[in-house]
């Protein structure tokens, strides 16, 4: 399979992409760590007329502590997000997730920024993000902006990212201290993606009670979700299974599931409810 | 004298693949080479009511485009090689380009060439076809239906044939104590190589010689086939095949697109490539299986079979491949009836024209289907009258004394002792312990389940005679030739045609074992029809037993005409010279002697030859087999099926096998894996679906889920050795066995674990969905 | 529509190579077709089944889901970077040793993802070894000897053979 024809421009600064992008008539597209738009584009679902590669910008890449957020460059790679030292201190249910997409050879290509802002209904890393209350922080002609993840894509690949800009940044809140964290996720047969991928992040306190509750949901539908109302079902619950079992009863409240060849609306929601228990489970009991 | 066989010996074609050296079809480069792309039909079945070629010709690098109407009368049809005779068999011709209509989605459509593989592939998007859509048939039995869409006008209810073999009458069935009834479907899958097919023509308008590089398993099927298709003289194509990254069956048939490459090249006397893509190969490379399978088995309440009727209806596809009718008919419908000495049975088959991808043979072609219903509807049988599902097999088995055994449709089949591998396979799994073990996890509401198969198949292909009986258009003898050059070093030549299998290594233990060679003084060659005289290629696990019985009795033939060489230098007669590690030796008179190297320079030189015999040293032998092989054995499969979201755990898989002699036990081991791989795949994974209108749904490796390694325990496997008699080596086939055995034994595996749901039966491929939904059922109903 | 065609430049097995190509040309059509190192193989087109997988700065990817331009300048390892036939690598000699292969058509891009492994974990277990295989397909072995391979290989490494091949003589 072998893609259309197209330009190929390299960016050395955000600010040069912008302006390429600018030019480009809509023409142009982001080309990264490659893992989420070339294969459509050698399915010729999508031509873009150029590409424009910003995987050497330097300032796209790396993590960082601000402001009690931890700041992970959009062009960090699945490999090193799992392996960072900052990630896996602060925010350990990013590192897990990260590790388990794809395999060895797509993670040390893929990137954050593409994972999360392609609006790729069977991305891993959406779901820790919701779960981690995270932002994207996206330049663009008119300057910077932070947007939260929570309700970013609004469909298969179709997202709020306005028109000439870029994602460079992803930032995800550090959760209180006592919380725990972990990401299950259901491997489809053939592509290793999620048919459902649940991050959940609680805290329980001293009576234990369960004080802090954030769980992202990815894979089931055309868009993840945060599951709000299984949050709501925990917080101020003392810690039993039957509490867990009620709340993940409410896996799908907040979501839709999608049907296709490999699994159906009917089984999505189960194992939305599966694994959202099972997640809780590890981390509560 | 045998060093080599039966030693775990590593592979001689290894250094090579390791190290980026493999040549296969997409490395080769020729000076001033073309690139070949071909449209195909997006739809199942429609008229083409217009090519409009215009647009492409005019694209960079285009050099030509060929449609169906402008091949029409200069290459012939696409013919199937296995015509089974009584079967009422109609043979809708098949074009290497469709003309006037598109008959499953992949047909070829249209041919480009042009400079280089990117150029080429932009062009067909400029190509401007108009369809009209016409109603199709996908599945079988509704294609058999009156008022059916008509995939070929003039072939009625699209019965492509309707075999028929044994004899069961309907009291057979009717005043049985019991029967069980069933309908089995299994599914069409893949073959998926990891190397797609190729072809690359060379033409040389002097000689009007031409070299086809082929993704292929019979080289001289190919040229054979070809030769007529193309119309060119057999003496004048040239059929290679280089490397090739597996077949499966998949590379058995001749297809279209290599005859379309070679006209091409002819045409345009230039050097053309052409190497499918993956979600081409899906659509363009024939599929495998695809059978429902309705039976009836009847027999005494205390567990003794007495009659098997069966029925296939077959998918055929659009058009016959090159094995397709063999598989569904006698390669299935001869031995229905397994390891189990039933003395009434009869399989009648159907074969049926679709708007799909033909199919043909893929690993086990038709044996793993036939070993699916009678070890599914066996152990269904014993579940119906409360009897354990090993019990119900010793009681049928044919037994040892009864070999060469004669089953109820009149197959012999060639040795066998049943009893042998299932005993070790019970005790190496403590099948007793086992059962205790799923009792206890029952009881804590686990769903463990227990999967025995106990299959026999038959392989090795031969004699010609049976060949010919059975309307294969063909031989299925086997060739080969043992070279020594003056220095002593050895070239062996046969016509089988490896693909991953290491022959170069086995064949080498034989012929090294026979003349004291050292392993590394032996090349062999294969896959080139100039390079080898005649040969019918690999398939249906018939390398060793009929390829290596050739290599083994060429190398005897050698021997017996070194040894003259020998007794005549050193003036003895030929009784008393021994042949031990390589030199020829004076029975008791030590110092009196030749070595190997002495004796292949002496041969060559031809200074002092006996009277009798000619200069060289080199001997041909052609081995037609007095029978087909019957590898048999027993698997086993533990599985746990998560009630919750119904994924399958498999956490135990245990095969004994008896393929006769093993020859090499890491290379045999590695096939007993690999196939069993494709049958577990089968079962749980695999599977290529269509949509009602025909449209392909499973085209890429996204939506079809080949096995991974972590879906595996690890194998464990051992060996029983039952020799056959009919070929010198006393071995018989390994490829396929794997595959054969593992398909029911898992189903049976999964079908025990759900028991306490009451489930008796389920469609493979087994996806966690599927199983999901029966414990929901289940539940329900409980 | 005209496209500039692009200089891509990279150092291949300690090798400085260079090409101009199409900007769209896939990295392993690059390494392939305009390097002539055909050790490196395309099986699905759709980045599951490794085939095309080798290292890049180090890293093991896929090949066929990369562009060529976005390699321009790099470090790239193939199979044929590994060891000769002379001297086999560890990797190259596990998977001989214990007949971690059979047709030998995915086998290349096994080996670099397997060595990207064992930089990461050297003593991996079964059950890693087989995660670690998410990224291939191979039709023929049923993976279980190319898991013992890779154990084998990581056996060579921790006594130290990293450099040593065996070679083809017994």
């Amino acid at each position: 399979m072998i893609p259309t024809q197209f330009d190929y421009v390299r960016a050395d600064s955000v600010k040069q992409a912008i302006e390429l992008l600018q030019d480009s008539n809509g023409e142009a597209k982001i080309i990264a760590g490659g893992h989420s738009l070339l294969p459509i584009m050698k399915f010729r679902i999508t031509e873009p007329g150029k590409l424009v590669d910003i995987s050497r910008i330097a300032e796209l890449k790396g993590v960082k502590i601000e402001d009690d957020r931890v700041i992970v460059g959009a062009m960090t790679t699945h490999y090193e997000v799992a392996n960072d030292p900052i990630v896996k201190q602060n925010i350990p249910v990013l590192a897990e997730a990260a590790s388990q997409i794809g395999d060895i050879q797509i993670r040390n290509r893929g990137t954050i920024g593409g994972n999360i802002a392609h609006g790729d209904p069977v991305a891993d890393l959406p779901a820790p993000a919701l779960a981690l209350d995270a932002e994207l922080i996206i330049e663009g002609e008119d300057g910077m902006e932070a947007m939260s993840v929570d309700g970013f894509t609004l469909g298969p690949l179709i997202t709020l990212l306005p028109e000439n800009s870029i994602v460079t940044a992803v930032s995800f809140e550090i959760p209180p201290s006592h919380a725990k964290s972990t990401y299950l996720k259901f491997f489809h047969h053939a592509t290793g993606y999620p048919v459902v991928g649940v991050a959940a992040v609680t805290g329980v306190n001293e009576d234990g009670v369960i004080d802090y509750a954030r769980v992202g949901i990815t894979g089931v539908g055309e868009v993840s979700y945060r599951a709000r109302a299984v949050e709501e079902a925990l917080v101020g619950q003392k810690v039993s299974e039957e509490v867990i079992q009620a709340a993940s009863e409410l896996a799908t409240t907040d979501g839709e599931m999608g049907s296709d060849l490999f699994a159906s609306e009917q089984y999505r929601e189960n194992l939305s409810k599966v694994y959202t228990a099972r997640a809780l489970k590890s981390v509560l009991l | 004298m045998t060093k080599n066989i039966g030693a775990r010996i590593k592979r001689k074609e290894d250094p090579k693949l390791l190290t980026g050296n493999g040549y296969f079809a997409d490395d080769i480069q020729l000076p001033g080479m073309l690139y070949a792309a071909i449209l195909r039909s997006p739809h199942a079945h429609a008229i083409i009511k217009s090519i409009n070629i215009e647009k492409a010709l005019e694209a960079p690098g285009v050099v030509k485009i060929y449609t169906g109407k402008d091949l029409e009368g200069k290459i012939g049809r696409i013919p199937s090689s296995w015509l089974v005779p009584d079967s009422n068999l109609k043979e809708a011709p098949q074009y290497p380009l469709a003309i006037d209509r598109a008959r499953y989605v992949g047909d070829g459509i249209a041919l480009v060439i042009g400079e280089g593989r990117y150029a080429v592939r932009d062009v067909l998007d400029l190509i401007e076809v108009e369809y009209e859509p016409l109603p199709v048939s996908v599945k079988q039995k509704d294609a058999m239906a009156e008022n059916a869409p008509l995939v070929h006008d003039d072939i009625e209810n699209n019965i492509a044939f309707h075999w028929k073999a044994g004899e069961v009458e309907d009291k057979d069935i009717d005043e049985a104590e019991v029967v069980l009834r069933a309908s089995f479907n299994v599914q069409r899958v893949a073959p998926s190589p990891i190397e797609t097919r190729s072809a690359i023509g060379e033409y040389n308008p002097g000689s009007g010689e031409l070299k086809l590089w082929c993704s292929s398993q019979n080289p001289h099927i190919h040229r054979m086939v070809l030769s007529e298709v193309l119309n060119i003289s057999e003496s004048k194509l040239q059929v290679v095949v280089a490397d090739m990254g597996g077949g499966f069956g998949g590379k058995i048939g001749v297809y279209p697109d290599e005859a379309l490459v070679g006209y091409a090249a002819r045409d345009l006397k230039r050097p053309v490539k052409w190497i499918e893509e993956r979600n081409e190969h899906f659509s363009a490379s024939n599929h495998g299986r695809d059978e429902v399978i309705d039976v009836e088995l009847a027999g005494t309440k205390d567990g003794k079979l007495t009659a098997l009727r069966v029925v296939n209806t077959a998918n055929m596809g659009a058009y016959l491949s090159t094995m397709g009718p063999g598989v569904s008919t006698i390669d299935f419908g001869l031995m229905i009836t397994g390891a189990y000495d039933i003395p009434k049975a009869s399989c009648e088959t159907f074969g049926v024209y679709t708007n799909t991808t033909p199919t043909d043979a893929y690993r086990g072609a038709g044996k793993p289907e036939s070993t699916y219903q009678i070890e599914r509807a066996i152990s269904l049988f014993a579940k119906k009258i409360g009897m354990d599902p090993i019990e119900i097999r010793r009681k049928n088995f044919a037994k040892k004394e009864a070999f060469p055994y004669t089953n109820a449709q009149g197959l012999v089949y060639d040795s066998g002792d049943y009893e042998k591998p299932l005993n070790k396979a019970l005790e190496m799994i403590d099948y007793k312990k086992l059962r205790e073990e799923q009792e206890a996890k029952r009881k804590e509401g686990r769903l463990v389940g227990i999967g025995i198969s106990t299959y026999v198949e038959l392989c090795g292909f031969g004699p010609s005679a049976v060949a010919g009986a059975i309307g294969f258009q063909g031989g299925v003898w086997e060739n080969s030739t043992v070279r020594v050059h003056p220095s002593g070093k050895v070239n062996v030549y046969t016509g089988t045609s490896p693909h991953g299998q290491g022959h170069g290594t086995t064949f080498s233990q034989i012929v090294s074992d026979k003349l004291g060679v050292p392993m590394e003084d032996i090349d062999f060659v294969f896959n080139d029809t100039r390079a080898i005289s005649m040969g019918w290629g690999t398939y249906g696990s018939r390398s060793v037993a009929v390829g290596g019985g050739a290599v083994s009795i060429a190398a005897d033939r050698l021997v017996d005409k070194a040894k003259k060489i020998a007794a005549h230098e050193l003036e003895v007669s030929v009784e008393d010279i021994d042949l031990a590690d390589g030199i020829f030796q004076v029975k008791g008179v030590p110092g009196q002697q030749r070595t190997f190297k002495e004796i292949a320079k002496s041969a060559n030189f031809a200074w002092n030859l006996p009277e009798d015999i000619e200069p060289s040293l080199e001997t041909q032998a052609f081995f037609d087999p007095s029978n087909f092989v019957y590898p048999f054995g027993t698997h086993i499969v533990v599985v746990e099926v998560d009630k919750d979201t119904g994924e399958i755990d498999l956490q135990r898989y245990l095969a004994v096998d008896d393929v006769g002699r093993v020859i090499n036990p890491l290379t045999s081991e590695g096939q007993v894996h690999g196939g069993i791989a494709q049958g577990v795949g089968q079962a749980l994974w695999e599977g290529i679906r269509y949509s009602e209108t025909g449209q392909l749904q499973s085209g890429s490796f996204m939506d079809y889920a080949m096995p991974k390694a972590r879906f595996f325990p690890r194998i464990e496997t051992a060996f029983t050795e039952t020799l056959s008699p009919v070929n010198p080596l006393g071995a018989k086939g390994i490829g396929e066995t794997g595959t054969t055995a593992s398909i029911p034994a898992v189903m049976n595996a999964v079908v025990d674990a759900l028991e306490p749901y009451g489930v008796t039966d389920m469609e493979m491929p087994l996806t966690p969905e599927k199983v999901w939904q029966v414990i929901q059922k289940g539940r329900e109903t409980n | 529509m005209a496209i500039e065609a692009v200089n891509v430049s990279v150092t291949i097995n300690g090798e400085k190579r260079s090409a101009e190509v199409e900007p769209r040309t896939l990295l392993v059509h690059y390494i392939r077709d305009h390097l002539n190192l055909t050790g490196t193989h395309i099986g699905c087109d759709t980045s599951q089944c490794g085939a095309c997988s080798i290292m890049v700065n180090g890293k093991a990817v896929k090949s066929c889901t990369m562009l060529a331009v976005q390699a321009d300048g790099m470090e790239i390892t193939t199979v044929e970077g590994l060891g000769t036939v002379d001297n086999l690598n560890p990797m190259q000699t596990g998977f001989w040793e214990e007949h971690g292969l059979q047709c030998g058509y995915c086998t290349p891009g096994v080996m670099v993802a397997m060595m990207a492994l064992l930089e990461d974990n050297p003593n991996p277990t079964d059950e890693e070894i087989r995660m670690g295989l998410e990224g291939v397909i191979c039709r023929c072995t049923g993976y279980q000897f190319i898991v013992n391979a890779v154990k084998h290989a990581a056996k060579l490494m921790a006594e130290g053979k990293s450099l040593v091949g065996e070679g083809l003589s017994q």
